[in-house]
């Protein structure tokens, strides 16, 4: 089992707040790894650390055996890594199929333009985009632009994924459509990172969990293993038998 | 067909360039030319700085500094160090590009306001600079030794060459522009203008990607700086690098439609249309620049995308004829 992304003792302050403390883990070629935590946990502060937003005061980021702790975001894209926002960062005055172009551009591939016009309508037809295709990127609503999000960061043909909450604000068929597409990705062979607060969906999608409270790992393991994991529930979850609805709740 | 297909948007641009040009040939009028050639340097000019302000969404408002910088060296090389008048152009851009470049990796990372706030500053500080370099004459300037027009035949010749080369000077600064619009380099530039943080996390290397499309903003701007004070005859520091002129070029692009190739042509076009009315007219011509900070201000209040910007907007089957 290879080891496609290794963090090693990463941690980062915003002036006196610890966002990050010590956090290691190693993430296999292959597997979905969902983040979880309350809000403020420091998911999205890990993603950008891990993505070159910004480097971390301490530890290390390796990817694909490279050193990329301190190296900026676009490195990051052509070493094949891409991700999609939180809060959702369409290219409003570009078409949704020129939104996708560039992902396919200038990601890990570096494709033409025409390569690129091809991979964006592939990446597009799969998300279910394609009647939207000549549309502005502004146009759409927020279940489209989160598809457009992931479309971009498909069409750069990536080796990792970062998912940053792309079921939020989405109604159940979406969701469901959403964790389908998900799954469908993985069997590409893309590597999967998810931040989720959907329950039920990352419980049901990941291979493996780790939950971050304050900045710390409070814990890791499958999906039954978090469930049932006191700290998990005090910390997050709240309820024991919450946790174990939400094992039961298929989809 | 398809190859065609892609390079349409470049049709209407060509024509209405060809159209003027055409204009004082047919009539044979030497003050028709002048016109034409006002605005034709106008439109390359314009053209130029849509690559920084329309395609990568960087206000500029001391693009002239690569005019007058550029037509510095230029006009210094032709009339002092005996360069032909190709040469010095060549010179005038290269040196213009090369300035961008030290600019763009110092004041590129600047956003916003403050990048363009930082290009008034260079501008200003261009003509301090010049002002006192005894070497291109300081205040008084430089006045071309028109022995110089000789070797191409006399003035006349002179002038009239100079309107040709005007002209293809904006053919070039159209054909960069439509090629910038049609490429990934531009695709790039426009996912900047966009979102630069997102157009980064695709994988776009923005610090580059700006530096680049400033360059290419400045080189012919520095030819055309260096063609202008040829045909001129002299060249002075407030001649050179006047900041009214920068922000004329500002109105004209977002008055035609900044992002767009057609856009600084109609812009460039109905601005000096305006422009010419304004100083002839007895209530206008003291305070002309006053109408084009009005102009400006309605552009933005009303059509913040410009005239192309608004009839692709609202008419979205042109948009493939209206690049």
């Amino acid at each position: 089992m290879t080891i496609l992304l290794s963090i090693q003792g990463v941690s980062k302050h915003f002036g006196g707040l610890q966002a990050l403390t010590n956090v290691t883990f190693d993430l296999p070629e292959g597997q979905i790894l969902g983040l979880i935590g309350p809000n403020g946990a420091g998911k999205t502060t890990l993603f950008n650390v891990v993505n070159g937003v910004y480097p971390p005061e301490d530890g290390r980021v390796i990817f694909r055996g490279k050193d990329v702790t301190t190296t900026k975001t676009y490195y990051h894209a052509r070493m094949g890594m891409a991700r999609t926002h939180q809060i959702v960062q369409p290219l409003n005055e570009l078409t949704v199929r020129e939104n996708v172009i560039v992902g396919a551009c200038f990601g890990r591939e570096n494709q033409s333009l025409r390569q690129a016009g091809m991979v964006a309508e592939e990446v597009l037809e799969f998300l279910g985009l394609l009647p939207r295709i000549d549309q502005m990127a502004g146009s759409l609503n927020v279940a489209e632009k989160k598809r457009l999000e992931m479309a971009r960061a498909l069409a750069a043909r990536p080796y990792l994924l970062l998912l940053d909450e792309v079921l939020a604000g989405l109604n159940r068929a979406e969701i469901a459509m959403m964790v389908e597409t998900v799954r469908n990705i993985r069997q590409q062979g893309i590597t999967i990172i998810m931040i989720e607060h959907v329950m039920h969906a990352v419980m049901n999608v990941s291979d493996r969990i780790i939950v971050l409270d304050y900045g710390q790992q409070i814990a890791e393991g499958t999906p039954e293993e978090i469930a049932v994991d006191e700290k998990v529930i005090e910390a997050y979850l709240g309820d024991p038998k919450l946790a174990q609805r939400l094992m039961e709740q298929n989809d | 067909m398809k190859y065609w297909r892609n390079h349409i948007g470049l049709l209407f641009p060509l024509l209405a360039i060809t159209g003027m040009v055409l204009w004082p040939i047919l009539t044979g009028n030497v003050s028709n030319r002048e016109i034409v050639f006002t605005i034709l340097k106008a439109i390359a000019l314009a053209s130029s700085l849509n690559i920084l302000l329309g395609y990568t969404g960087y206000v500029s408002f001391g693009h002239i500094v690569f005019y007058g910088f550029g037509g510095y060296i230029g006009l210094y090389l032709v009339n002092e160090q005996g360069w032909s008048i190709w040469m010095g152009m060549l010179a005038g851009g290269i040196s213009s590009g090369m300035l961008a470049f030290m600019l763009g990796k110092a004041i590129l990372r600047l956003r916003g306001a403050y990048f363009a706030l930082a290009t008034i500053g260079i501008n200003e500080a261009m003509e301090a600079f010049i002002n006192n370099f005894d070497l291109f004459g300081g205040p008084i300037g430089m006045t071309l030794n028109f022995s110089v027009y000789r070797a191409y035949g006399g003035t006349a010749q002179a002038l009239s060459m100079s309107f040709y080369i005007m002209v293809v000077l904006t053919f070039a600064s159209l054909i960069v522009s439509h090629l910038v619009r049609t490429s990934k380099f531009g695709l790039g530039l426009q996912a900047i203008r966009e979102n630069e943080d997102a157009a980064e996390v695709m994988g776009v290397v923005a610090p580059d990607a700006k530096t680049w499309a400033y360059v290419l903003s400045a080189i012919i701007p520095g030819m055309v700086g260096v063609l202008f004070f040829f045909k001129n005859g002299n060249v002075e520091p407030h001649v050179a690098f006047p900041l009214h002129a920068s922000i004329e070029l500002l109105v004209m692009v977002m008055l035609g439609g900044q992002g767009t190739v057609l856009g600084p042509i109609l812009g460039a076009l109905a601005y000096q249309g305006m422009r010419g009315y304004l100083v002839t007219s007895n209530f206008f011509k003291d305070i002309q620049l006053s109408v084009s900070g009005v102009l400006l201000l309605l552009i933005v209040l009303f059509i913040p995308a410009g005239a192309i910007g608004w009839l692709r907007h609202r008419f979205s089957s042109l948009r493939r004829v209206l690049a």
